[in-house]
Parts: C-alpha cells; sequence; structure tokens
C-alpha cells in the first residue's frame, strides 16, 4: 500500500511567525481556461533571474511555436522561444511591467500555433541531461521567483540531495494556478516527481500543500492507490495554513525540520524545492519536448469584472488579458503583478506576461490597501510575526540613519521581503521598504 | 482608464489593525477598573479620571502644535495615558494635582523625547513618582472606600501594603487593619482609586491577553516572580503571599504598566528579563525597603534598562544557530 494511503505527513516542524491573512481564493474552483490566441505577443529577453538573452532572430523572421528567438551563453540564465507562430515584427528596447527596460522580440501572430518542427523528446538518463534538457525547456520558477530551474537540479556532486520538495502551499492570497495545476494536471505532478527524483537518485519526494485544500489530497492519494509504485517515495505533506509557509525556507524546515543558513541554498542542507507547476512542466517537457510557451494565470481583483484562471502565451499583454476578463468593474487604484503579499505594484497595462508571472491583481478603493501611516509604538507585532528571527522595526530605525554595522549585525540580508511585518503593523508602516533600504545600505557600504 | 493607479512597495494588503484599535482595546480594559473605583470612591473618582483625561489630550494637543508636528490625539493613547495617571492618584487628591501630574506625564515625559513609542519610561508611572515627590501629603492621602471623598478632611486609612509593612512578612495575625483576603479581591480596601479592585484589573488584563494587545510574557513573570519571593519571605505563608500579590499596584502594574510598548522589549526574551526584573526590584523594595511599595519604581528601573535587555536578546536570524541535535536526526 502506498505511503500516502495510509495517510498524510504533518509537517515535521513548523517556522515562527507569520500571519494569518485572509486567502480570497475566490478563482480556486474556476479550470484554467485557454485565451484566444492574442494578435501579438513580446517576448522580453529578461524574463528570470540571472543574464538577459540576446535574440536570435531578426526583423521578418518567420517563426513557429517552440523555436528559440533569445538566448545566451551564461549558465544561470534560460532560453526564450516564440510562443505563438508568426512573423517578428520587431526587435528592440520593450518595457516590462516593473518598469524596466530591456531588449524584446516582438512576433505578430499568423494564428495557426504552428508547432516549430526541432521539437522532440528529449533523452534524458542522467543528472547532466536533464538539466541540460530543463535549460533548453526555458523553464523558470514559476512560483514567482523565476529561478532558471535547470540552476537548481544541476547542483555540484559533493552535495548529497535526500529529499525533493514539491511546493503547493500557495501561501499568497488570491491565488489559484498551483492549486488548479494540482486539480487538474495531478497526473503530471507525480509523475514530474518521479522522473526527477528518479534520474538525481533522490529517496524522499514531500508535496507540501496547505492544509485548506483538501481536494487535493483526494486527488493525489486516488493516483497513487492506482499505480502503487508512485506511492513508495512520494509523501504528502499538510501544512498550516498560515503565510509565508511556501517560502522555501520555511518548506525546508516544515518537510525535513533542516534551516537553511543564511546566504545558503536549500541545496546545503540536501533539499531541492520546485514549484508544483514546474515539476508538472518538466513531465510533460519530457514527453512532448514542448518548451515553456504558456503559463496559467489567476487574473482576479475587486476592480476585475470576471475573475478567471487563464492558460496564456507568454508574452501577452496584460491589457488584452484583463479585456478579456471582462475589463474593470471599477476604477482600478493598484494594479499587482503577483501576490498581494510580495507582487509588484505595476503602473499600467501595456507590458507583457512573463514567464514568473502568476497572477494580475487589480483592486479599487480598499481599505485594507491604504492605512495611514503613523509613528511606530513599538507594539513588536513585526518582532512577532517575522518568519526569519529578525526585529523589523530596530532594522527601520537603523536604515534610516545608515548604520550599516548594526544592520550587518542584526542580519537584515536573510530577509526575505514576505511582507508579513508591514501586514501586521498596526501603524502601517511601509517596512518592507525600509527592509530593501537596509540591503542597499548594506550593499553601498560593501561596494567602499 | 487608470490614471491614479498606486505605486507602492509590497505588501499590498494590510490587517484591519490600527493603533487607535489597539488604544481602544486598552481603555475598554480598565473600563471595569475605573466603574469600581467610582463605586468604592464616589463620583469624584470620575472627576479624577475626566480631570487627567482631558488635561493629557490637551496637552497633546497644545505641544504637538507648539512643536510643530502632526496632531496625534487620534491614537488614543493620551487618553490612556490620563487613565491611567488616574489610576495611580488617591481619591482626594486635589484636582489641580492632577492637572501638572499629566502635563508632566504628556509633555516632559512623552512628547519631548517625540511622542509615542519614543519615550523611554512610561509616562504615568514617572508623573506619579514625580507627584509622589512634590506632594507627599496629599499622594499619601488614602481614603477608606465608601468614605466621601470630596470632604477636605477625610478619614485616612493604612493601606493593605503599609499594614503588610509592618510586620515584614512575619505573622499576619500581628497587621493591623488588615481587610479580608477577599475584600482584597473586590477592592474594598485603601489604595490608589484605580489599584484596588484586583477582580477589575484581573478582567481587563484577560480582555487584553484574549485580544493579544499584550504578550502574557510580562504580567506573569512579573507576578510569578513577585509569588516566589513572598513565598520565601513569608516562610511559605500562601495567605502572605495572597495579601502581597492582590495589594499594592501589582495588577495594575503588570497588566497595564510594564507591558507599556514604548518602554518594554521587543522580543520574548527580552520581555522574560523585563518581567522577572520587574518582580525582583518589586519584592526587594517590599521586603527590605523603607517604601511599603515598590511596583512603580521597579517598572521604571527596568523601563531604563530596556535598550541594554533588547541589545543582549536580538534573536539570531532564521537558520545563525546550527541546530545539531536535528542534524543528527535527519
Amino acid at each position: 500500500m502506498s505511503k500516502i494511503a495510509r495517510g498524510v505527513l504533518k509537517a515535521v516542524r513548523h517556522g515562527r511567525g507569520g500571519v494569518s491573512v485572509s486567502h480570497n481564493k475566490n478563482t480556486a474552483e474556476m479550470p484554467v481556461e485557454r485565451m484566444p490566441i492574442p494578435s501579438k505577443v513580446i517576448l522580453p529577453m529578461q524574463q528570470h533571474i540571472g543574464a538577459p538573452c540576446t535574440p536570435t532572430v531578426k526583423v521578418g523572421d518567420i517563426v513557429a511555436v517552440g523555436q528559440v528567438v533569445g538566448d545566451s551563453q551564461s549558465f544561470v540564465s534560460a532560453p526564450i522561444h516564440a510562443t505563438v507562430s508568426g512573423k517578428v515584427t520587431a526587435v528592440g528596447d520593450v518595457r516590462l511591467a516593473n518598469g524596466l527596460i530591456t531588449k524584446g522580440v516582438t512576433i505578430e501572430s499568423d494564428g495557426e500555433m504552428r508547432l516549430y518542427e526541432g521539437i522532440k523528446p528529449p533523452v534524458v538518463t542522467n543528472k547532466a541531461e536533464l538539466a541540460r534538457a530543463v535549460r533548453e525547456s526555458g523553464l523558470v520558477g514559476l512560483g514567482g521567483a523565476g529561478f532558471p530551474s535547470h540552476v537548481k537540479l544541476n547542483f555540484p556532486d559533493d552535495k548529497k540531495i535526500d529529499t525533493l520538495i514539491i511546493n503547493a502551499a500557495e501561501c499568497e492570497p488570491y491565488i489559484t494556478v498551483d492549486y488548479r495545476e494540482c486539480v487538474e494536471n495531478a497526473e503530471n505532478v507525480l509523475k514530474g516527481c518521479e522522473l526527477v527524483s528518479n534520474i538525481l537518485g533522490i529517496s524522499n519526494v514531500v508535496i507540501a500543500i496547505e492544509d485548506n485544500k483538501p481536494k487535493v489530497f483526494e486527488i493525489m492519494k486516488e493516483i497513487c492507490d492506482r499505480d502503487n509504485d508512485k506511492g513508495d517515495k512520494i509523501k504528502l505533506m499538510t501544512l498550516a495554513s498560515r503565510y509565508p509557509q511556501g517560502a522555501e525556507k520555511m518548506m525546508v524546515l516544515s518537510a525535513t525540520g533542516r534551516k537553511v543558513p543564511p546566504g545558503k541554498l536549500p541545496a546545503d542542507v540536501g533539499c531541492i524545492v520546485m514549484n508544483v507547476a514546474s515539476i508538472a512542466f518538466i513531465a510533460r517537457y519530457i514527453e512532448t519536448g514542448k518548451p515553456l510557451v504558456s503559463r496559467s494565470i489567476t487574473v482576479d481583483g475587486g476592480a476585475i469584472a470576471e475573475p478567471k484562471n487563464l492558460r496564456v502565451p507568454i508574452g501577452t499583454n496584460i491589457g488584452d488579458i484583463i479585456d478579456y476578463c471582462g475589463g474593470f468593474k471599477s476604477e482600478p487604484r493598484k494594479l499587482i503583478s503577483g501576490g498581494p503579499m510580495m507582487g509588484l505594484a505595476i503602473c499600467g497595462t501595456d507590458a507583457p506576461i512573463c514567464k514568473q508571472n502568476n497572477a494580475i491583481l487589480a483592486f479599487d478603493d480598499r481599505k485594507d490597501l491604504i492605512k495611514k501611516e503613523r509613528d511606530c509604538i513599538r507594539c513588536g507585532k513585526c518582532v512577532d510575526v517575522c518568519p526569519m528571527s529578525l526585529m523589523p522595526t530596530v532594522i527601520e530605525r537603523a536604515a534610516k540613519i545608515k548604520d550599516a554595522e548594526k544592520l550587518a549585525s542584526i542580519g537584515v540580508n536573510v530577509c526575505m521581503e514576505c511582507g508579513s511585518c508591514a501586514w501586521a503593523c498596526p501603524s502601517g508602516r511601509p517596512l518592507v521598504q525600509y527592509m530593501r533600504l537596509a540591503k542597499q545600505v548594506l550593499r553601498e557600504e560593501s561596494a567602499k | 482608464m487608470a490614471k491614479r493607479l498606486t505605486v507602492s512597495a509590497s505588501p499590498h494588503v494590510r490587517s484591519k489593525e490600527t493603533a487607535t484599535g489597539i488604544m481602544l482595546d486598552v481603555i475598554i480594559a480598565l473600563l471595569p477598573a475605573l466603574v469600581m473605583s467610582v463605586v468604592y470612591f464616589g463620583l469624584r473618582a470620575l472627576v479624577l479620571t475626566m480631570t487627567c483625561v482631558v488635561t493629557s489630550v490637551a496637552a497633546e494637543f497644545l505641544s504637538r502644535k507648539a512643536m510643530k508636528r502632526s496632531n496625534t490625539i487620534g491614537d488614543l493613547s493620551a487618553v490612556v495615558t490620563g487613565i491611567i495617571l488616574a489610576f495611580n492618584l488617591p481619591a482626594t487628591l486635589p484636582l489641580w494635582m492632577a492637572v501638572i501630574g499629566s502635563i508632566f506625564a504628556i509633555v516632559v515625559v512623552k512628547q519631548m523625547f517625540g511622542g509615542i513609542g519614543q519615550n523611554f519610561v512610561n509616562p504615568a508611572m514617572t508623573a506619579r513618582i514625580v507627584l509622589m515627590v512634590s506632594f507627599p501629603t496629599a499622594m499619601a492621602q488614602w481614603v477608606a472606600p465608601f468614605t466621601d471623598t470630596w470632604a477636605a478632611d477625610a478619614v485616612t486609612t493604612a493601606t493593605p501594603m503599609a499594614s503588610l509593612a509592618a510586620v515584614r512578612g512575619g505573622d499576619l495575625a500581628m497587621a493591623t487593619g488588615l481587610p479580608s483576603l477577599a475584600d482584597m479581591f473586590l477592592g474594598n480596601h485603601g489604595g490608589s482609586m484605580g489599584e484596588v479592585c484586583s477582580v477589575a484589573l484581573i478582567c481587563g488584563g484577560v480582555y487584553l491577553l484574549l485580544r493579544r494587545v499584550i504578550s502574557p510574557i510580562i504580567p506573569f513573570t512579573f507576578i510569578g516572580t513577585v509569588a516566589v519571593f513572598m513565598l520565601l519571605a513569608g516562610k511559605g505563608n500562601l495567605e502572605f503571599v495572597a495579601y502581597e500579590l492582590l495589594g499594592g499596584g501589582l495588577m495594575l502594574g503588570a497588566f497595564f504598566m510594564a507591558t507599556d510598548y514604548s518602554t518594554s522589549p521587543l522580543n520574548k526574551k527580552g520581555k522574560l528579563i523585563f518581567g522577572i526584573g520587574c518582580g525582583l526590584i518589586t519584592s526587594v523594595i517590599r521586603i527590605f525597603g523603607s517604601l511599603p511599595e515598590g511596583v512603580s519604581f521597579s517598572i521604571i528601573l527596568m523601563n531604563i534598562l530596556v535598550p541594554h535587555i533588547e541589545n543582549m536578546t536580538t534573536p539570531k536570524p532564521f537558520g545563525t544557530v546550527k541546530e545539531k541535535k536535528e542534524e543528527a536526526k535527519a
């Protein structure tokens, strides 16, 4: 009998702190809809952490879905593929949602979505081949960070990895695409787990899900019961539904009880953490060879007329996506790319969706969006909720006077900017902004 | 469309909790004790409280204005300071003295150091000590409950703390004028107008704990430390311990004053040290000092140590400490 069938694991150990953010998973029961093919896509050359790609096509080229349009020699980078078939109409500077300007390739769609004939399933038998295949697929962490996945998988041989953790916590409010992935593509998720763990020789696979998603457990249990061989090393783990359980370091702690030291990676304590949509993508890619050309996003928030989960070609204009969701039903005051806790407020809709975008949220005037900033009353809530055991209010003061020595000693660099402190602050102080300022102070100091 | 988009740092949602809401919770928690003080000491208790509150709020408003700073009376913290100061005064205190105390608390202790969150000692507690030193007779005019607090020559009574101090932890039977334990609990004895009714203060404290306005660490360690010391001083006499815990300003101090955000440590370990320190100093003053009561001085002394306690107890960032046990298991 499979391990899942015998029950679901509890987290080995829950991290401290965190906040009870209201979930607002309004779109949880909305199946992922395929959006009609957009008339054009803009593919920025920087959709990941690491070196930007250089365009490999020129204006006038005819490209097909899955054809490489940008690549880089650098290891920490991921190639960009055409996401529609059609004609390259521009290669040049494009503005991203975050205001950055980068090189980009614009493709006018011919509406055929013709697949590139060079696509064929990769042969993967060992770690190096897996890493190369994943790099070629263009995969970056789909959970929001956008770190090229092959870098994680290509860990040095002297590091012993014993646990593969699949992050399906999705602790950010509103976003439900990971949940939909688990419900709609559970087979692929499990297949991906099996594949990656077999090739890398990892004995333990833990799929971590917040305990408010019982449906996922049922579905996965059913599959494992049917295919007995899967259940042996794949385990499901419940996490308390508390933000930020889905943060990588929290995940490692919950699954193994190990703490990732400051400045280190999960691989340093024997773990690889992958987003659930990423692992399902790997399974599909190994089967079909079709690179990362589309992704699921949640479109929600009080100002969106018809909230939806959508599958969109990467590079689709955010404005077109919102129009497809019925447009705005009230005047939006804040547009967010990503979740409300860690997402980025964007200044307009005329920008393309990138690989790591998991949501577009639009809010109108809402009380909890605007909280008047007052003086710190030293209530200590920011200290209580910090999952990294930091003292945000103390860091804020030190950042204001640029006290680099103090900032270094209190360890501001372990801050992952989860936003728990600022969420909890009764005085509405922009603490995350101060954390970033503090890190900047440290960077300037070390540059001296 | 979208001409007025706000672009700001994450997070984009915030909790509903506000500083004003927290202060409102503290005021609600203080209400039972206020009602009981009016029951015991008459309407004058209410007049005295209102005097302190109105003066505190006015002092906050005017001093902020004079210093060209934003108006902060909306956060209600001046109201809390006013009520707590009144609770620390005898019900017979001339109103003008209460006015001086309130102005001192707000202007000198709080606003001159930058306002809410910046003062390094508790404003109400410091004002009480200043009044005690300035007007020692008026500040020791303890009247028994249900006497006419308006009368200039109201009959004074010994507080239970004074009776206990007279016997120095010895034989309770020797202590004169000691009320019954039930009266101690209900507040039917002499003392500052807001500190007498332990049951009302405990109710308020429990409310603050349930609302998570305060952490249980400081009140529990404070009261616990006093209990342990009194058990030793009273040679195991539990009745004596009960008198010591219910008497004086311990409940008011432990739940409402030692837990003051501005003047207590931010982290748990710091709170633990702070609470134990308060209990220790209170006990030492009560057992060995010439004063019958030491809650205010203990809190002020520990307030001053807070920056040092905080530096000593700054938690190590996540993952810094190597946990060998865990690693061995894994």
